[in-house]
């Protein structure tokens, strides 16, 4: 996905820096978040999608507790045991195991965590570096701009996948590496969208007014602009939520994420490559766990955008 | 004009230039390639003479320089697996990775534009939601897991094209349906929008309004004028599936680039990583160049702004 990813975000964006000088503050900016619950809740068709993040959120917070069974556990008594439903399944294993005998119900749960932490870390990683540089680049301009957005453009050109493989070559395989690409590939987007916005903010009134007050300039970024822009960087991360869990499944599928035993839906999935043919099963619940999960975020996420700021439809 | 095409031509080789560094540095962190290609039983000397054979011996400053000099030159060293000029080596695999790509690029347009149109045109309704829920759909299946639940339906249960592997047109439906997936999403999306545009135009008013019939307006006068931004795109979509490829190939066995670049990966293969790295850098800073270009010669503001932000 990788570069494929990035050009997704930016072709689905052909003009995206909607921010115009003179365009309102962003409307969601001193609403309570109440309301929002509120009004996403009013939406019928967003029940199942909301019920699923929850589900995903309260299992992956408490997998240890939840997950009836080791995800690392091995039985080979048990190996490629059919899920219960089918002939050859036990109620014990409901949705099977894999060929070591591991119960995928519990890697599945287990598995969960992984994804929930993956995402939270690596997008609150890559939010406040990328965020931080675009205000920068954004408040500075010049030569400050110049440099930072061209070495956010280059980091578009540069092969995904040899980056991924051969740090994963260099330090090893894990939750490490998938962190490392994350912020590498979602930075730039932060810069973007947080340059953009600054570019526009900074020509305004109460700032050019703290300037003239003598207020500093680092005071000026972090109380005066970084408020003014939460809205459009907490709509811009829901949107990536997705493409993160996928992301490190991805990786790990490669081998260049997170490395097996340990239970991520990608390991999952890649350890049911070869026997597609004999247990379906072993392949097949882990991606049907991710689907559902990104599905109901990005539909979520579409949703808060639309809420919070129709302006950033495109984004 | 003419100063803004320079700057930006000039950008794009400063960009090529750290590219080179980058890819260089990357190669040389998978490890030293002797440890691959001797044995264990390979003596101080036979190590030695096979570092000055593949030049590994300089400095790595030096080796740099060399490596940009001969790359200017169009030589790339050779391979250190096949001992054979390494840019052949990648060429072999290319047309490969290239078929693919573009049996993916068309069969997403085929999909993607025609349900653009019709969300567009059909805005608010059961219809758009449908194409909302598709493009979110392709959004969200993880092509590793999509390629496996392909071969699952149509290789084992069905039967009806083969699991992977090369040899007939048939085995290349399954990888390209998986790799084009995830475009449709990002096309469709970008023609919906660009749909909604050109139909509130005069000239489509105007269009109606001599009685010309609805498909006619809409697939003839508002799509030919509404395909172009997406056009502009389609050249990094096409350089970005190229890039993608290797989780597909991956799946299917098949044997592109993006198998070539993890086996060179594990070999330690400098010059062939090299090679794959900058292949894909200078594909993709060549189709921004095009679309900035593009832009700044339809819309000047862009070419005047000193910082103005890149149209995308």
């Amino acid at each position: 996905m990788s570069i494929r990813a990035s050009v997704g975000a930016s072709i689905a964006a052909p003009d995206a820096p909607a921010a115009r000088p003179g365009a309102p503050p962003l409307a969601a900016a001193g609403r309570p978040l109440s309301e929002l619950i509120e009004r996403l809740r009013r939406r019928k068709a967003l029940i199942a999608p909301l019920l699923v993040l929850v589900t995903f959120v309260v299992v992956g917070l408490l997998a240890p507790y939840l997950a009836p069974l080791s995800p690392t556990a091995t039985d080979l008594g048990l190996k490629l045991t059919p899920p219960a439903w089918l002939a050859g399944g036990i109620v014990e294993r409901p949705l099977g195991t894999d060929q070591l005998g591991r119960d995928i119900g519990s890697r599945m749960i287990h598995g969960a965590r992984l994804s929930l932490m993956t995402s939270l870390i690596g997008i609150v990683l890559s939010g406040v570096l990328g965020t931080a540089l675009g205000l920068l680049a954004g408040y500075y301009g010049r030569w400050v701009d110049a440099l930072i957005m061209r070495i956010a453009d280059m980091t578009l050109a540069i092969h995904l996948y040899i980056l991924a493989i051969v740090l994963a070559v260099v330090w090893g395989p894990g939750l490490r590496n998938v962190l490392l690409v994350t912020v590498f590939l979602l930075w730039s987007r932060y810069a973007r969208q947080a340059r953009a916005e600054v570019l526009s903010l900074k020509e305004r009134e109460f700032v050019i007014a703290a300037r003239a007050l003598g207020v500093s300039s680092g005071r000026i970024m972090a109380r005066h602009l970084l408020p003014n822009l939460m809205a459009s960087l907490i709509v811009l991360s829901t949107l990536q939520v997705g493409f993160v869990i996928v992301l490190e499944a991805t990786l790990s599928f490669l081998g260049a994420g997170i490395s097996p035993p340990n239970p991520s839906w990608g390991v999952m999935v890649a350890d049911g490559r070869a026997l597609i043919a004999s247990a379906w099963w072993v392949s097949t619940f882990p991606g049907l766990a991710m689907l559902l999960v990104v599905l109901s975020v990005n539909l979520v996420g579409d949703a808060i955008r639309d809420l919070l700021d129709p302006r950033l439809r495109r984004l | 004009m003419r100063r803004y095409v320079l700057s930006r031509v000039a950008q794009a080789f400063a960009t090529l230039w750290l590219l080179s560094a980058v890819g260089f540095g990357l190669a040389r962190l998978t490890g030293d390639p002797l440890d691959v290609l001797l044995d264990a039983r390979a003596t101080e000397e036979d190590r030695a003479a096979t570092a000055q054979v593949l030049g590994l011996d300089r400095p790595l400053g030096v080796q740099y320089a060399i490596f940009l000099r001969n790359a200017a030159r169009g030589d790339f060293g050779n391979s250190f697996k096949t001992r054979r000029p390494a840019i052949s080596t990648v060429m072999e695999r290319l047309p490969w990775t290239l078929e693919l790509g573009t049996a993916s690029f068309v069969l997403s347009l085929l999909v993607a534009v025609p349900i653009g149109v019709v969300t567009a045109v059909k805005r608010g309704t059961a219809i758009d939601v449908v194409g909302k829920v598709i493009a979110l759909l392709g959004q969200s299946l993880p092509t590793f897991w999509l390629g496996l639940m392909l071969i699952l339906l149509f290789a084992v249960t069905l039967g009806w094209f083969p699991a992977g592997g090369t040899g007939s047109l048939a085995h290349l439906v399954l990888p390209a349906i998986t790799l084009g997936w995830f475009t449709v999403a990002g096309i469709m999306r970008l023609v919906r929008s660009a749909m909604l545009d050109t139909l509130g135009e005069e000239y489509v008013t105007a269009a109606r309004a001599k009685g010309l019939a609805e498909p006619g307006v809409v697939w003839k006068h508002a799509l030919r004028n509404a395909v172009i931004p997406p056009l502009t795109y389609a050249g990094l979509v096409f350089v970005a599936l190229l890039a993608g490829a290797v989780v597909t190939e991956t799946v299917f066995a098949w044997p592109g680039v993006g198998q070539l670049v993890i086996e060179s990966i594990a070999f330690r293969d400098f010059p062939v990583i090299q090679i794959i790295f900058l292949l894909f850098g200078v594909m993709y800073i060549a189709m921004s160049l095009v679309v900035d270009l593009l832009y700044a010669w339809a819309d000047p503001r862009i070419r005047l702004a000193e910082t103005g932000a890149r149209p995308r």
